[in-house]
């Protein structure tokens, strides 16, 4: 692992596909790496793009990549697509829009699938971009899956996030909800050669204009992401957004969210994974779901029972740590 | 649990047809598997690429252009070359092949063609099996 550690610090590219496939599987050998990743921080600006289905996000990236190679800068794609819930298996399309850029050798990319998690992000989303931050690029982009309104993860994890719409899609009440509309840095109008772009922009600006004043004002681009239309722009928004941060404190504590966000995701696994583990050994679980079955439980008392057990269990172990041996 | 099965599914060329590929894609997805999309006009470059980048098991070619002679080796050869000299992936190549071409494809390091007919179960039971032996060896 030592060896494929500094391999993907010297930049080795087959090397860093590996070991991300080593974090996605939880293989052996992975928590070394991601312990060593982790203890080497890269210094990459990392950029969530987010949006529905079909608004054109992986053609987006396409164009921001080549943008920001044209500024000089490496840039490493994360992109994640669905996972069946059926098969568990997946059609990862989002290097079909690839059209510039592709044997870059500054250029990096990987499709992820989500593999169960929701919210937008795969579960290893953390670890992958720790890896991809020890082979040093500048920039790093993660599209989202398609979202809904509440895949809100992404925010977790960048500095900047993306939202992107296209004309056409709903009326300004859309915009007024909660969810992915909060979490925009940058709100992109891309499609903006089709009928309607105008005014998706100015329901977008009405819709930030009701925010409290103060603090960062997101700005509504227009993009064509096929041509390249709006792209410059789009990257000087980056930029901006990213000074904002550096000068406002901000991006410490967008740092730090991410880092809350892993640990977050590592208690959850090793937390219900263990109660889960425990009520199915001493046969609680199978009580639970022939209770709930028949009518003569609830999901909440169940599961603050399985919870407290589980604590009781563990405290006793502490205690009398001879009882275990 | 057993480590998920990445399949690039491939089109190399200037051949635009891509029903073939989107079923077989299908039949990958439908066994569980993750399937890379590369989308039309692929060079053999930029497939050994994605290849790479994406860490498959498998590159799965499909060529109905006829040019298969010709783009079928380049990739190979381009794998080679990103991956610092062995094949250590199944290279699978689907469309139509004159049978007199497929010894010629298989001395460049290709496991097997699968010509019209085929049944996507037959694929999928291929590249399970195959993709089992290559991680065991």
């Amino acid at each position: 692992m030592e060896a494929l550690f500094e391999m993907i610090r010297r930049g080795d590219r087959p090397a860093l596909a590996r070991a991300i496939s080593l974090v996605e599987d939880g293989a052996p050998g992975s928590r070394e790496l991601v312990q060593a990743a982790y203890r080497t921080p890269g210094n990459s600006r990392i950029v969530g793009i987010t949006g529905a289905p079909g608004v054109g996000k992986s053609s987006l990236v396409d164009g921001i990549v080549n943008e920001l190679r044209s500024m000089g800068r490496s840039v490493a794609v994360i992109a994640v697509d669905p996972s069946s819930p059926f098969t568990g298996g997946a059609i990862l399309g989002d290097r079909v829009r690839m059209k510039h850029r592709t044997t870059d050798p500054h250029v990096f990319f990987r499709s992820l699938a989500s593999r169960g998690h929701l919210g937008g992000l795969t579960r290893a989303t953390g670890d992958v971009l720790t890896l991809v931050g020890v082979a040093g690029f500048d920039d790093v982009l993660v599209e989202t899956v398609g979202a809904g309104q509440s895949e809100v993860d992404v925010m977790k994890y960048a500095n900047t996030v993306l939202v992107v719409l296209s004309p056409g899609l709903g009326d300004a009440v859309q915009t007024l909800k909660a969810g992915i509309f909060e979490i925009g840095d940058v709100f992109v109008v891309n499609k903006a050669d089709l009928a309607g772009a105008d005014r998706t922009r100015a329901e977008l600006e009405m819709m930030l204009d009701m925010r409290p004043p103060g603090g960062w004002r997101p700005p509504v681009l227009k993009t064509v992401a096929t041509t390249g239309e709006g792209l410059p722009e789009l990257a000087g928004a980056i930029e901006a957004h990213y000074e904002y941060l550096k000068s406002s404190g901000g991006l410490k504590a967008r740092v730090r969210n991410r880092f809350l966000a892993s640990l977050e995701e590592y208690l959850k696994r090793e937390m219900v994974d263990e109660v889960l583990r425990a009520a199915s050994a001493s046969g609680e679980l199978e009580r639970c779901l022939a209770a709930l079955e028949a009518g003569k439980d609830d999901p909440a008392s169940a599961a603050s029972r399985l919870a407290s057990q589980y604590r009781a269990a563990s405290s006793c172990s502490a205690l009398v740590p001879s009882e275990r041996s | 649990m057993e480590r998920k099965i990445r399949v690039l599914v491939g089109k190399p060329g200037l051949d635009g047809h891509d029903r073939g590929a989107m079923v077989v894609a299908r039949a990958y997805r439908d066994a569980g598997m993750e399937v890379i999309y590369s989308g039309l006009h692929r060079t053999p470059e930029e497939l050994a690429r994605m290849a790479v980048e994406e860490d498959v098991d498998v590159v799965a070619l499909s060529i109905l252009s006829g040019a298969h002679g010709t783009l079928v080796p380049k990739v190979i050869e381009h794998l080679k070359k990103e991956k610092g000299g062995a094949l250590d992936v199944l290279v699978l190549v689907g469309g139509v092949i004159p049978h007199e071409d497929i010894p010629a494809l298989k001395a460049a390091g290709v496991a097997e063609v699968f010509g019209p007919g085929t049944s996507t179960e037959e694929i999928v039971e291929y590249t399970r099996t195959h993709v089992r032996e290559k991680r065991a060896s």
